[in-house]
Parts: structure tokens; sequence; C-alpha cells
């Protein structure tokens, strides 16, 4: 028995060394005083983030990030909302289907969803740049968006929607002031998540972007010049920490409440 | 001129090929406390819900307090319902869910104030109001739901087994409090139950289902007195079914010759034909008298006590007799399993207890 426990625990050991550490090496060399990821590290700076902040492209490249991740997150949240609550409450004829459907970027390769829009967008008559970006990025969001919420929804005590209804309130009504606020710990995890994917997409935003560069793009291009790696370093660190708060915030929300009848919802809205 | 409060006209309602409901046409008197009772999936609760809105019928139409109602959406109706679960919403608490429903009938603060006031000690929930549906008992919370319900003073009430979640001593509380609370307030209620005694001990009438159909609708006393059909007397409270075969008719009453006892003359109520072996009839445990020694009842039988089981008020007896083939079973209060001899035993019945039935 116990010594099947240390068996375990060295597996699980490993596997969290084999994931993180690679990860770790960026801030740890971010902090480096020297221009080249090698050991022994050669004394403590905080000189590269000062430098990469600095630049004027990472600010634009920053702000196109987020316009996209915002843009990207709220529209691919909404539709997997809808489609969500469908999925989840009614039972219909071309169900598989439609899931499937909505699924399938999951799968297909990240490359050929880029080419695809590629040829489409430029046939169409349309310039590159980040509306193409985020055309792409809520067609690969939505799926994620979909798991995120299926999940809080499935489950979801659809009387208390019928009981609005027969006190008076109409569908809207009903979706503002009942399935909303109890659906939200869930829209917000998909916000997050969606907003994040987008964030960190390279493959569509190296195809899309035109001349506008995304962070990762950014992040690409500096890549060619060896005195700029630092800052890569120093800006990669930045995003890994911000993306995990992200993330450990998703999941959270994501579990609040799911417990039956939960009164610490945490999140007030309205009234 | 028709001057029923609920008219459900022809209502059927199909879920693809099951008929849930099936052609069903009845009335609901304004004031009534009116159960639908039957096992589960008989269409009582399809029912309930296309009276709520929730479900339109597949064909017929219904009408509420003269206006037809049909195709009403559940929040133009003048209906409101106590769900089973109760659906208490859990983002907010006692206080905001029985206001929910006032927003849209334009009442002013101090309005909205008193309703939920009356309401609350109405149901007895006064100082709950802050509390959220997690910090609430079931028996708090079915009030709750009802409370939420009466503060819109619907026309109709409507419940959907709402004491089905409680425990048997709450369930007993409740059902008297129930009955007192719809005699006072005089709202019409429409109560979903499977369990006959319930329905039984709260309502004016009864109407009990069964595949889609109505099969008797009456007081409780006339549905376990007088059944209509072999499905209530069954469902109604416990009987003895015995094998018999009508002969000629006499009068109000009729010839049947009933297992190996012999030929009786019987009330036919139910007017049955004659010669018929497509009958049958029932006996409840509670009219018969079982004792130590014969009796001068219309029938005695000598029999032999298979199995008692003691259930405190009464003891139930199985018992064996030669002249018919199955077990019955006879209840009493005045013996116990300690008081026969041996098992041997009489059992004595009155042929006025004996109601004829049709086996369809």
């Amino acid at each position: 028995m116990e010594q099947k426990n240390n068996t375990l625990l060295f597996y699980t050991l490993l596997y969290f060394v084999f994931l993180y550490l690679p990860v770790l090496f960026l801030p740890l060399f971010s902090f480096n005083d020297s221009n080249f990821m090698s050991f022994p590290l050669s004394g403590f700076t905080t000189e590269h983030y000062e430098e990469m902040w600095k630049s004027t492209n990472l600010h634009k490249a920053l702000w196109a990030s987020v316009k996209v991740g915002v843009v990207a997150s709220v529209v691919s949240t909404t539709i997997a909302l809808f489609a969500a609550k469908a999925f989840a409450r009614y039972k219909f004829r071309g169900e598989n289907i439609s899931y499937g459907a909505i699924m399938m970027p999951f799968l297909i390769p990240e490359i050929i969803l880029a080419v695809s829009i590629l040829v489409i967008w430029l046939s169409l008559g349309f310039k590159l740049g980040l509306v193409p970006v985020t055309l792409g990025h809520i067609l690969f969001c939505t799926p994620f968006a979909m798991l995120i919420l299926i999940a809080r929804i499935e489950g979801f005590d659809f009387s208390l929607e019928e009981a609005s209804r027969d006190l008076g309130e109409n569908a809207w009504g009903t979706f503002y002031r009942v399935s909303l606020p109890l659906y939200l710990p869930g829209i917000i995890a998909s916000l997050l998540l969606s907003f994040i994917i987008s964030f960190d997409e390279f493959i569509l935003a190296f195809f899309l972007t035109g001349s506008d560069a995304t962070l990762p793009m950014y992040m690409w291009g500096q890549m060619r010049f060896i005195q700029k790696l630092p800052h890569v370093l120093a800006l990669g660190a930045v995003i890994i920490v911000f993306t995990t708060l992200i993330v450990l915030l998703a999941f959270w929300l994501r579990n609040l409440g799911q417990g039956k009848d939960k009164a610490d919802f945490g999140i007030k809205i309205h009234e | 001129m028709n001057n029923s409060f609920i008219q459900i006209n022809q209502i059927s309602k199909h879920f693809g090929n099951v008929k849930a409901v099936d052609n069903v046409s009845f009335e609901i008197q304004e004031g009534e406390f009116f159960s639908l009772l039957g096992p589960s999936g008989c269409g009582k609760t399809t029912l309930l819900r296309l009276l709520a809105g929730f479900e339109y019928p597949t064909s017929g139409n219904l009408l509420l307090d003269g206006s037809d109602i049909t195709a009403l959406p559940p929040d133009k109706r003048p209906t409101n319902m106590v769900f089973q679960n109760y659906a208490i919403f859990p983002h907010i608490n006692v206080e905001k869910n029985i206001q929910f429903g006032l927003r849209k009938l334009g009442l002013t603060n101090e309005e909205i104030r008193e309703r939920v006031n009356d309401v609350l000690s109405l149901v007895k929930l006064e100082g709950y109001e802050e509390r959220f549906s997690s910090q609430l008992s079931g028996g708090q919370r079915q009030r709750v739901a009802l409370a939420r319900a009466l503060v819109r003073q619907p026309k109709v009430l409507l419940l959907d087994e709402p004491l089905g979640a409680l425990d048997k001593k709450l369930r007993d509380e409740m059902q008297l409090e129930l009955r007192t609370l719809q005699k006072n307030i005089g709202i019409t209620f429409v109560f979903v139950t499977h369990d006959q005694q319930e329905a039984i001990s709260m309502s004016d009438r009864v109407a009990v289902m069964s595949e889609g159909k109505i099969q008797q609708l009456s007081t409780p006393n006339e549905l376990y007195k007088n059944p209509h059909n072999i499905f209530v007397s069954d469902f109604i409270g416990e009987t003895n079914f015995l094998k018999a075969e009508t002969k000629s008719k006499d009068g109000e009453h009729i010839n049947v010759s009933i297992e190996k006892l012999g030929e009786f003359k019987i009330k036919n109520s139910l007017n049955i034909s004659e010669n018929s072996s497509d009958v049958i009839c029932s006996i409840r445990p509670e009219t018969m008298m079982i004792d130590k020694e014969k009796s001068d009842w219309d029938i005695c039988l000598e029999g032999k006590i298979k199995q008692t089981s003691y259930l405190g008020e009464i003891t139930k007896f199985y018992i064996e007799t030669k002249e018919i083939e199955k077990i019955i079973t006879v209840s009493s209060q005045y013996f116990d399993n300690q008081s026969f001899k041996n098992n041997d035993c009489f059992i004595s019945i009155n042929l006025d207890d004996i109601s004829l039935l049709n086996k369809k």
C-alpha cells in the first residue's frame, strides 16, 4: 500500500516537472542579466521588463490583442450561450449533427482553418487585418465556450424558468431575472477562457493579421533579433502569470454555486 | 347557460404517439378544492400544465371564468402554480421570491409591502424574509412557494404534488393546513397527487385518472363507497375482488352468483347487464367482520387465518376459505393476532357492502 502511494507520488511529480519546468525557465531567464538563455545565471535585473515596456509596437500589439480578445469572447460566448441552452433544454431533430458542427473547429487543424478563412476572405475582396482574425477567433472560441456553458446549464432546474413565466414574466423578463443571474458564473468563466484563448492564439493571427500585429505576432517578430530575446522572455513571463490568474479565476467561477440551491452565489446583480 | 368556473372541453394532449391526455371534459366550480388523482403517467400533471399554460392542447379548449384561455401563455393567465420541487429562486431571498410576481401588477411600494406581509403571515413565515432557499427546510420552502403564488391573488391555484417531498408527519400537518387555508381565502385549488388518502382527505371533488382519461369524478365519499369501475375500486383504498356472474335483473337489484358462495340479490347501481361473466364483486376489508363464532349476517364463512399484520389502530387478517379462491383480507379494530385458537375464524359479510363492477 505504502509502496503504491510512493509510485503514484513520483509519477505525479514527474508529470508536473515535465509540464511546467520548461515554462518556468521563462521567468527565470527574464530576470537574468544577460542576452543569452544559458547557465550559469549572471545576475539579477529588471531591466528587460523596463525595456520591454518602452516599445510602442508592444503597446499597439497589446491593444490589438485586447480588442480582438474582447470582441471574440463576447460574440463566441453569446453564440455558445444560446446553443448550450438549446442543447441542454430541448430534444430536437438534428441535435447531434448541430452539436458536432459547432464542435468541429475544435478538431480541425488550426492551420487548415486559417488557410480556409484566408482564401475565402481574400477571394471576397477584403483586406487582411484584425477583422478576419476576430472572425477566426470567434469560430475557434465557440466550442470552448459551449463546453463550459453546457456544463453549467445541464442540470439547471428549468422549473425555475417555468415558475418565472407563471409569475407573470415573459420570455425576456425570465431570461434577465432568472436565467442570466443563475448562468452568470458560467458566462463569466466562458468570457475569460475565450479571451485567453484568443489572446494566446498564433496560427490564425499569423495568416490573417496583415500589418496589424497581435501580441503573439509581435513576439514572433521580436524573436528574429537575438538582442530582443530577453524582452520576449519578460513579456512571456508576464503573459504566463496573467493567463494563469485568469484561468484559475474562470475555474473558480465555473464551480461557483454549482452545488444545488447554493445561496452564497458571490455575484449579485440588479434588484 | 353554464356558469362553471373552469371548463375543460374535449382536451387532448399527444406527445408523439403517446396520448397523455385523451379527450377529457369536465368542469370545476369556483372556490372548489379539486384533486386530480392517479398513478404516475396517468396524465394528471400534463392536465395541470395545460391549465398553467406550460403545454398547449393538441385539441379542445379551456375556459376560465367565461373567457377562453386555451392559447394564452402562462404569464397572461390568472393562474399560479406551486411546483413539485417548489422552484424557489436560489439567487434571491424569501422576500424577493415572494415579490417576484408583483412587478408587473402596477402596485405601489406600499401595496407591495402590505401584500407581502399579509401573505407571509398567512403561511406563517414572518421573520424569514432574508433567508435563502438553501437555508430553509422542506416545509418552509413549500410555504414560500405557496406564498409566492398566492401573493398574486390568482383566480386558480395549481398545485403539483406539493406535499410529495415532505415526511409523513409534516405532510399530514400540511394537508390540514392547506385545506383550512383554501377554505379561508376561497381561491379555487386544483391539486395533483398520486396519494389517494391525500386526495380523499382534502378535496371537495376528485377526478381519478388513468391512461389519459377520467375514470370517475365525484366526491371522496362517493369515490370510496361507489367506485364506478375496477380501476377506481382498486386504486382508492384496499379491496377484495371476487369472481362473479350476473343472472336475471330484479328491479334495482340483480341476481349474482359469487365464487362458490351461491347466488345473491345485489343492488345494481351501475346498471350492469344480465347474464354477463365480465363482472366482478368488490368488498372492502373493513366492512367484513371477523369473529370466533358464527354470526347471523347475510354471508358467514368458516376460514383459516394464514397471516396477520398488526398496524396499531387495526389488525389485518389474511384468511383462506373453501368458497373463495383468493385469500381474503379483513381488517378489525377489536382483535389482534393472539385472539384466535388454531387460527380458526368466521368472516361475515353484509350484501349491502358488496359492490358489483364491470371488469372494463
